[in-house]
């Protein structure tokens, strides 16, 4: 058999390719991301970038009533998002398999919450599988499809950061090439959720529930781990690995299916063992549906809720000892926080609103480090979509002269994913107010994947752009406007003249990311600072480029800006903030 | 082969090519007949950011993340990162580490300070640190971008691991047309 080392993510795609899945949609979402760009290398599945995670599960319910296999995959917070079908759905059932994966992100490493998507399983009544490392990611995405088939539902992949980005050996098989001809097909009392049909599918659903656990209780998706003495755990995924690495010796029960528990098989493990542990990462789920079933567990009073675990996390919990390595230094270090690139174009836009005293109600993708020093210039920041709707709502409740300085931001991708509806909103209920969209034709900060707005698909094909100012007024906005955030002095008149107006207005600031896949970035000879010309006031350091190095002068003698040959793209911003005109354009 | 698990931990900034020099680590320790784990965080950490990668291998790995102070090798691409990360570290364990400096935003923004003589800082706790002019071999190499491969030229002396499994790996990782610069990158490395 073939052996590759591949992240979980790759895994996830390895196992749809060998699932016989024919569709395959997503939205990126750190920790997530990948495994649609890894799918898209196999040609055999038509894979795509949908604009929210709504619309991708939906696309692949729309497979799967074709009789064909679909996958889609999203960050923890995404599955808010597609909550809607995924819930319904679990009424209906399948026609080919349907897998929603989720990847949580425990430690918060990129997301603005650690929210826990077993609680999704238990809420839609789907059974959730967890791999513990990549070789089970591409083998349980390979067995989730047959349950779901087997089951009549979908079913839900749990992955975290941990799998997700981390690789270790799996073993490759081939596609599977049996399975039936997508075909159209009439079954309207599954398909068509009116409350008489939804009425019968409700207990359908529950006695599912029961027939699943009973499987679980069958499989060796569920297994015992012998150890010695009197200690058991209770375990799954990422947590299994750390459970086996601080307590080789313990007896182990690690579940590979997390909903529904496989109640029996606890029930005998636990009547074995003196003492048993439950340790999960985030929330108590399992621990309290052991609790309830009125078993003596240890779990939450021992181990940690917020954050992720590590070796060294557990062993403090259980009061283990722990190694102690080389002394750390002995001076506080300066911090490395991630930073918008040289000559990304958000850093304009963020200046100028900062300088205008606006407050800004912000939303998620690269611009958000825009709320960092010194740019500090985001006041509010809560999910996808939120900053426009953020903005009407708060528009509502401040006086005229107030309300001028409420400014919605948020980047093309987010714009497509969420915000039309909230611009819609504001603009068909009259609420005067200011909406700049960051157009950087890219979905930045997972990675630069293509969206509506890039021109290309996940495939690589060409396709025609969406028009942003288009969709801005046939959803009722009159004033739309495009400009250029390198230009400082014009993106501070258009703020300052939308902000003004008692109306709702959009500002797009458009410019390529430097990092955009289709070289559309402009990209200039570096600038240079000349010695003489700088008085070292620092005005140039207040964008925070990671071009700009502050330099200090020697005893009694003024610090001085230098900028960074190999960093600098020269977009010329810094230049237009120096009275002194000490920045020197190319190798003059 | 005995179950004692191996750590190395990556430290650089984020653009260096941390990544791609853990992945060919991983990818030779595999093909040498270990279990081997990887754990790193992409995401926010691309913008400039300090960048980890946790390397395990031996006869089975479960934790994918080296236990704080148990790295037996620090391999650095940055000198404070690599300072920063010191605690990972078990007490005589190797250090590998890029003499170079790559200025954090706090630093250039002049709110606060390069830490002055790193080098000489791990030393004092490491005395057989070795420290490698990554930049300066890359030139030699004919790419500045090589430097990962020139670290890993460095480390590769430090590890008990066939040279010909190093150099299919480069061979399968590394694309066509990079290919020459970084096998003169590695032979660089391994003899500095």
């Amino acid at each position: 058999m073939e052996r590759a080392i591949l992240s979980g993510n790759e895994a996830f795609a390895r196992g749809a390719f060998e699932a016989g899945v024919r569709v395959a949609s997503a939205y990126p979402g750190t920790p997530s991301t990948e495994i649609l760009e890894n799918i898209a290398n196999y040609p055999e599945i038509d894979s795509s970038w949908a604009p929210n995670e709504k619309v991708s599960l939906e696309v692949a319910i729309g497979a799967s009533f074709g009789g064909a296999r679909s996958m889609v995959a999203m960050k923890h917070v995404g599955v808010n998002v597609a909550a809607d079908p995924l819930l319904t759905m679990s009424y209906i059932g399948v026609g080919g398999g349907l897998v929603v994966v989720a990847a949580d992100d425990p430690e918060m490493h990129s997301s603005q919450n650690e929210q826990d998507s077993r609680h999704y399983a238990r809420l839609a009544k789907i059974p959730m599988l967890e791999p513990s490392d990549s070789d089970e990611a591409l083998a349980f995405t390979k067995l989730a499809f047959d349950l779901s088939e087997q089951f009549d539902t979908p079913v839900m992949l749990r992955s975290n950061t941990r799998i997700s980005h981390g690789k270790s050996i799996v073993n490759l098989g081939p596609r599977r090439t049996d399975l039936p001809a997508p075909a159209l097909q009439r079954n309207p009392g599954k398909f068509v959720m009116l409350p008489a049909n939804a009425r019968k599918r409700h207990p359908i659903v529950e006695q599912r529930l029961l027939d699943l656990e009973i499987w679980g209780c069958q499989q060796p998706i569920n297994r015992v781990e012998d150890g010695e003495g009197e200690l058991g755990v209770i375990t799954a995924g990422i947590s299994y690995q750390y459970a086996k690495e601080v307590l080789p010796k313990a007896h182990v029960l690690k579940l590979g299916m997390v909903f529904p528990l496989p109640k029996q098989m606890i029930r005998d493990f636990a009547a074995r063992c003196k003492t048993l542990y439950v340790i999960e990462e985030l929330d108590p789920f399992i621990e309290d549906q052991i609790r309830a079933m009125g078993i003596e567990v240890n779990g939450k009073e021992t181990f940690p809720i917020c954050g992720e675990f590590t070796p060294g996390r557990l062993a403090t919990a259980l009061g283990l000892p722990t190694s102690q390595g080389v002394a750390a230094a002995a001076e506080t270090l300066p911090n490395r926080p991630p930073n918008m690139c040289p000559g990304c174009s958000h850093r304009g836009a963020f200046y100028e609103l900062k300088r205008l005293g606006a407050y800004v109600t912000g939303d998620i993708g690269c611009y958000t480090l825009g709320a960092l020093p010194p740019l500090s210039a985001m006041d509010t920041c809560v999910c996808m979509g939120a900053g426009i709707s953020n903005a009407t709502g708060l528009s509502k409740v401040l006086t005229p002269e107030e309300r001028k300085k409420v400014v919605g931001v948020m980047g093309d991708s987010t714009f497509l994913h969420s915000g039309i509806t909230s611009l819609m909103d504001m603009a068909y209920n009259n609420t005067a107010g200011t909406v700049v969209i960051l157009d950087n034709r890219i979905t930045a900060m997972t990675g630069r994947q293509d969206n509506p707005t890039s021109g290309h698909t996940l495939a690589g094909i060409e396709s025609p752009p969406v028009d942003l100012e288009a969709i801005c007024r046939a959803v009722g906005v009159k004033h739309v406007r495009v400009e250029d955030p390198y230009d400082l002095a014009q993106t501070r008149k258009a703020l300052q003249e939308e902000m003004e107006r008692p109306e709702v207005s959009v500002v797009i600031f458009r410019r390529a990311c430097m990092l955009d896949r289709h070289s559309r970035a402009e990209r200039h000879a570096p600038l240079f600072v000349k010695a003489d010309s700088c008085v070292g006031c620092k005005a140039c350091l207040k964008i925070g480029c990671p071009a700009i190095e502050w330099q200090e002068g020697a005893a009694g003698e003024k610090g001085r800006a230098q900028i960074n040959q190999v960093l600098c793209v020269g977009c010329g911003v810094c230049k237009q903030l120096c009275k002194f005109d000490a920045f020197g354009d190319g190798h003059e | 082969m005995n179950n004692r698990i191996n750590n190395i931990y990556l430290a650089g900034v984020g653009g260096q090519g941390t990544l791609l020099a853990s992945e060919i680590l991983a990818e030779v320790l595999m093909t040498a007949g270990h279990d081997v784990k990887k754990s790193e965080i992409h995401g926010m950490s691309q913008r400039g950011g300090s960048v980890t990668s946790h390397v395990r291998y031996g006869k089975r790995v479960f934790s994918p993340l080296i236990p704080e102070g148990e790295a037996d090798v620090l391999f650095g691409f940055e000198l404070l990162e690599t300072y920063r990360y010191l605690p990972m570290l078990r007490p005589g364990g190797t250090v590998v580490v890029n003499d170079l400096k790559i200025i954090p935003a706090p630093v250039a923004m002049g709110a606060e300070r390069y830490p002055e003589t790193i080098p000489a800082k791990i030393r004092a706790v490491c005395p057989d640190a070795v420290i490698v002019d990554g930049m300066e071999l890359a030139q030699q190499a004919g790419n500045v971008r090589t430097v990962n491969t020139v670290l890993l030229g460095a480390l590769s002396l430090r590890m008990e691991l066939d040279h010909s499994l190093w150099l299919a790996a480069l061979n399968k990782m590394v694309p066509e047309k990079f290919l020459n610069e970084n096998l003169e990158a590695f032979r660089l490395g391994r003899e500095s």
